[in-house]
């Protein structure tokens, strides 16, 4: 009787330790920050970044968050952040709010004013930021733009930054007119950000210039 | 850095030296045979002893699993066998009761009808009245001789024409008897068909009782031969329970697939009730645990019902209660279902509803106009979903049977298996131990090989003194038989 209470016991236990050690408490929840440059030219190409918004919108899972920022002269700001969703874990409801987040991104894309600097360090620390918030799982900043920083000469960026387990992935890294004249200078440019993000500890560097191949954004995630 | 001739007795000479130092080696070898080949025996002995030992437990395990397995499977067969004989006995006495319950009335009619076939056959033997006394008369008269008188011809013409009327009266009653005992007898008829169909009936029901009394011949058989604990009736039981075993999979893995497209109906759905986004693994969502669920209760709710229903028998306490409680139990267990089937079929038209949403969301970012699917046509997946959604819960309900035929089939099976496989591993260990004794048998030999020299003089001496040598090896037992150096 001793013995087959003692194995019941046992048997109770390791149901309860086995039913424990299954939860699993790691978030597996996105978090998406796409930071869309604005300045210059390259505000001309807002009409792809559409395309990457709408991809992101029908790739991303509900319980998922994501937020569409603006790069401007000074982007270290809640206020550059053009719509932002920690959508609903419930499909419908996520759906949704998927549909009122293309609403707000298409109206800012639609009208979008070219600015005069490129604050992207300051767009990158913000969405650091956000993306930490939000207690994800997984955590991305994509950046739509030609990765010129160009800062006026009272913003000051030239300080370590902490992108920890961030993936930073680059779209659409347009080359600039004397990028043409020597190639070195483009390969120089994507080189000095990938040290600088690696330095600043993110997870993974990533240039993708096809739009076609957006799918490559979360390939590996 | 040492010098690579250091060994050599004369660096000068390598083979000279191999020579002297194979010899002296060779010696040595022969001076440590008796102590080698005791430490070669040993280790044999110490390595083939063990494995020899577990394979003579193992097969003492295995045949005590084989006699255990045959108890068991006999028992179970014994149980079987005798639930079929009663069940056989109560058709039986259901046949009995309903066929002799009304043979006294068969009887009775039959009886009856024999009786009035009796009485009417008795009106049609009656013969047509003997003919009357006057034909002696008429003979008499036909005997005179009429001498050509006219006074007698007249008679005699009288006579004749009296006897002609008189005889045509008694033929026209004749011929009315005859109809009459016609008509009696057209009147038989239905009384035979009567009597033919009741006769048929009693046949039938003869036939049915004696079948049913045959089958039960049969089942008494089988009972006997198992309740002898014969060999055959140990095979028939244990091929029998095989092809449970294999049929009762096949069914289930069939079931299973039913279950994973009911799952994959309310896979979705949940992630509305419970939420997309919690995982209970890393690959295994809570939305999903809770469809899995909720199959897992359908299921049971159908092992119930069966269990409630007495069409299965894995819990011996449902199969106990008594009637009432068990009607109570089978309406529980349905309404439970068949709410369940219900929220299933809710849940495949959430399904089909997400699914359509998440398509307009996907094709107004892709910017494509979207397919719009009207009239009855669009609403049949609809309805497929919804109506497979409430049928999937009652055909996995009848789970319940081939999990009953899998999990009594599975004691029979799984034990024959595991015995079988204790034997091969008493085998092996033996088939190990062989080898063992004969590698340190092969290795005795070898160790001679290399002092053949100094057996071949030893040989020698002994052969010259004919007689063992004071001090020479002891034969060498490795097992089977001695060897003798040289011999």
């Amino acid at each position: 009787m001793k013995i087959r209470t003692l194995a019941t016991s046992l048997a109770m236990a390791g149901l309860a330790l086995a039913a424990a050690g299954c939860t699993d408490s790691r978030s597996h929840a996105q978090a998406v920050y796409m930071l869309v440059d604005n300045s210059g030219t390259y505000a001309r190409e807002a009409g792809k970044a559409e395309l990457v918004v709408n991809y992101l919108l029908g790739t991303l899972r509900p319980g998922d968050s994501f937020a569409v920022a603006r790069v401007v002269n000074r982007s270290f700001s809640e206020k550059d952040i053009v719509a932002k969703a920690m959508f609903d874990t419930r499909p419908s409801e996520a759906n949704a709010q998927k549909r009122a987040f293309r609403a707000k991104t298409e109206a800012f894309l639609r009208t979008v004013q070219a600015t005069s600097h490129t604050d992207i360090t300051g767009g990158l620390i913000q969405g650091a930021e956000f993306l930490n918030e939000t207690g994800a799982g997984s955590k991305t900043i994509i950046i739509f733009s030609d990765m010129e920083e160009d800062l006026d000469k009272v913003t000051v960026r030239n300080f370590p930054i902490r992108l920890d387990n961030i993936r930073i992935i680059a779209v659409n890294v347009t080359k600039l007119g004397t990028d043409n004249i020597d190639p070195r200078r483009y390969l120089g440019r994507l080189d000095a950000w990938h040290k600088r993000v690696k330095a600043a500890g993110a997870a993974e560097w990533k240039v993708i210039n096809d739009i076609e191949r957006l799918d490559g954004i979360f390939a590996n995630s | 850095m040492s010098d690579p001739r250091m060994w050599m007795i004369w660096p000068d000479n390598a083979a000279l030296s191999i020579l002297v130092l194979a010899l002296i080696a060779m010696f040595a070898l022969y001076a440590a045979r008796a102590p080698m080949h005791g430490l070669l025996r040993s280790a044999s002995h110490a390595l083939g002893g063990p494995l020899r030992l577990g394979a003579r437990w193992l097969f003492g395990v295995a045949a005590e699993m084989r006699a255990r397995n045959k108890a068991v499977l006999l028992a179970q067969g014994r149980r079987e066998t005798g639930q079929r004989i009663e069940r056989e006995f109560e058709r039986l006495a259901l046949l009995v009761a309903r066929d002799l319950q009304g043979y006294p009335t068969l009887q009775r009619k039959l009886l009856e009808e024999i009786t009035r076939v009796e009485e009417d056959y008795k009106k049609c033997g009656e013969v047509p009245p003997p003919p009357p006394d006057w034909v002696d008369a008429v003979t008499a008269v036909a005997k005179i001789k009429t001498g050509g008188g006219e006074v007698v011809q007249k008679i005699l013409v009288d006579i004749r024409q009296s006897l002609e009327s008189i005889h045509d009266k008694a033929l026209a009653e004749y011929r009315r008897a005859y109809q009459m005992r016609h008509s009696i007898l057209e009147g038989f008829m239905p009384y035979w068909r009567s009597l033919d169909k009741t006769m048929k009936q009693v046949d039938k029901n003869m036939t049915g009782i004696q079948d049913a009394a045959a089958q039960v011949d049969a089942q008494m058989a089988s009972y006997k031969e198992i309740a002898a604990r014969s060999d055959e009736a140990e095979s028939s039981l244990t091929n029998s329970a095989f092809t449970q075993f294999f049929i009762a999979a096949l069914v289930m893995a069939v079931a299973l697939g039913g279950a994973f497209v009911n799952f994959k109906l309310i896979a979705l759905p949940m992630s509305e009730m419970v939420g997309a986004s919690d995982y209970i693994t890393s690959t295994l969502r809570t939305s999903e645990v809770a469809a899995l669920v909720i199959i897992l209760v359908e299921a049971s709710m159908g092992l119930f019902l069966m269990e409630s229903l007495r069409i299965t028998h894995l819990f011996p306490r449902i199969a106990n209660l008594n009637d009432r409680m068990r009607r109570r139990m089978v309406w529980i267990s349905l309404t439970l279902l068949l709410t369940l089937a219900g929220i299933e079929s809710a849940l495949a038209l959430m399904r089909d509803m997400l699914i359509q949403d998440k398509q307009a969301l996907l094709q107004s970012l892709a910017a494509t106009p979207a397919v719009v699917n009207e009239g009855w046509l669009g609403h049949i997946p609809t309805a497929g979903q919804m109506v497979l959604g409430f049928i999937l819960p009652f055909a996995l309900a009848f789970v319940a049977v081939p999990l009953e035929s899998f999990i009594h089939s599975a004691r029979t099976v799984g034990g024959a298996l595991l015995a079988n496989l204790v034997a091969a591993l008493a085998f092996a260990l033996r088939i190990l131990s062989n080898l063992v004794r004969q590698a340190s048998r092969a290795l005795v030999h070898a160790y001679d090989v290399l002092i053949v020299l100094p057996l071949l003089v030893e040989h020698a001496v002994h052969s010259l003194r004919g007689g063992a040598p004071e001090g020479a090896a002891p034969p060498v037992d490795v097992g089977e038989k001695t060897l003798h150096p040289l011999s």
